[in-house]
């Protein structure tokens, strides 16, 4: 699970990315707490060969991303 | 599909950039200065000096547009649901990023958004600042790819996030019901301007669609060399090409490198001056207008970013750092530009910037 809440843009799609090149895994869960975060990283991650499902809650968002 | 997702992914950044450049075209033809329909860094620099906290006479106004924006973004935000407060990530390196960014966009007379505006009309002594800007940018790029981060933000009050938002409504109040408190500039860039009405309707058009479309013009750049992602400088280029075009149209596009309205042309200090800017741009996590739009949208660190630059626009006027715009004088071209302690402010900016930058990174084993 990789945290981006709080953290301001680009930080929470470069740790996704990070995350994605290091090991490439077939799954991975991405919390987030402001919509252009989850708008960035889905483009990442689509772009990166994942589908993204998104569910909020309370004003968060969790991302999981599936190759 | 892959239609769909082009236009998702580029269809609202693209309208923005029109919706901007028009929006400048506009303004410029209703009264604001030439090249300079809309400049986030002049016209905070403008209420600086409407407030008094500067005393350069020719700079001096409440600008409609920075209060439309702010609150245009306030709105998207709000009927979007995705108005939060939130602050609590490095607010005083913000203050003083947003302090350094502003002298820096004040050396070369224009923030990154006037700076498209300036090459859209014909002003190639913009090239520099462009030139400079990318090289800022790639600066902080190499501190983001080490990790540099300000910290996390952290959700508040309600009524905490409505602080920038609120400040701007007191100003539209003091220039509506008591501007006789305020400084007005009678000559200068300060005393051209669109009527008020029109201005304050473009700032809140143009925040509106900056908030939904997250236009930013340093996050432009930053996507492009980071992520390889072209969405947000597609919104940066069409503000080009629309002010390109819109100038055609009006017969206002000059050209040339020489007597450009509102510059100068030291080159080397525009570069420096908007590599500041670029760099501390990235810091922040975007640029002035995106600042605003952020602080909108309850960002109360963007908010303190913001009240650093009207402080740094008010240290840049009080301590000559500004630039002066080439002039003519008994028929003699004139070049302006900065003199010794802007140079001094601009290496200042660098050092600090790279302390910054440095004290930033993880600590070993984060």
């Amino acid at each position: 699970m990789i945290d981006t809440r709080g953290l301001s843009c680009p930080m929470p799609v470069i740790m996704v990315q990070k995350a994605i090149k290091k090991d490439a895994p077939a799954q991975l869960e991405v919390l987030a707490d402001a919509r252009v975060a989850v708008e960035n990283i889905t483009r990442l991650a689509n772009h990166s060969g994942y589908q993204v499902s998104v569910a909020e809650a309370d004003g968060e968002f969790t991302l999981t991303l599936k190759k | 599909m892959k239609g769909n997702r082009l236009l998702k992914d580029y269809g609202l950044p693209l309208a923005a950039g029109v919706i901007v450049g028009v929006a400048a075209l506009i303004l410029t033809a209703m009264g604001n200065p030439k090249n300079m329909g809309f400049c986030i860094a002049c016209f905070e620099r403008d209420i600086a000096g409407a407030l008094g906290l500067h005393s350069a006479a020719v700079v001096q106004y409440i600008r409609p547009e920075i209060i439309g924006m702010v609150l245009g973004a306030m709105i998207a935000a709000v009927a979007f649901k995705e108005f939060k407060a939130k602050a609590g990530s490095s607010p005083a390196v913000r203050f003083i990023l947003g302090a350094f960014v502003m002298i820096g966009a004040l050396v070369f007379l224009g923030c990154p958004l006037r700076m498209v505006i300036r090459l859209g009309g014909g002003d190639l002594t913009a090239v520099a600042a462009l030139a400079g800007f990318i090289a800022g940018i790639l600066v902080g790029i190499v501190f983001l790819k080490k990790g540099f981060s300000l910290g996390r933000a952290y959700p508040g009050r309600t009524a905490g996030g409505f602080a920038l938002p609120g400040f701007m409504v007191l100003l539209l109040a003091l220039l509506l019901f008591t501007p006789s408190l305020l400084k007005f500039s009678e000559s200068g860039p300060g005393s051209l301007r669109a009527p008020l009405a029109i201005a304050l309707i473009a700032g809140l058009v143009v925040g509106f669609i900056a908030q939904r479309s997250r236009l930013c013009m340093a996050g432009g750049m930053r996507d492009v060399f980071l992520l390889k992602d072209f969405t947000l400088l597609t919104g940066f280029l069409a503000i080009w090409v629309t002010v390109t075009i819109g100038n055609l149209i009006l017969d206002s596009y000059k050209l040339s490198a020489l007597s450009q309205p509102v510059a100068h042309s030291q080159y080397l200090w525009s570069f420096l001056g908007m590599a500041l800017v670029g760099w501390g741009s990235i810091l922040l996590g975007g640029c002035p207008l995106r600042q605003l739009i952020l602080a909108g949208e309850g960002n109360g660190d963007s908010g303190v970013t913001i009240f650093g630059m009207i402080f740094g626009a008010a240290i840049a006027h009080n301590f000559g750092l500004a630039g002066s715009a080439d002039s003519v004088v008994d028929g003699v071209y004139k070049v302006g530009g900065i003199k010794t302690p802007g140079m001094v402010a601009v290496g200042i900016g660098f050092i600090v910037l790279l302390v910054i930058s440095l004290t930033h990174l993880p600590k070993k084993g984060d």
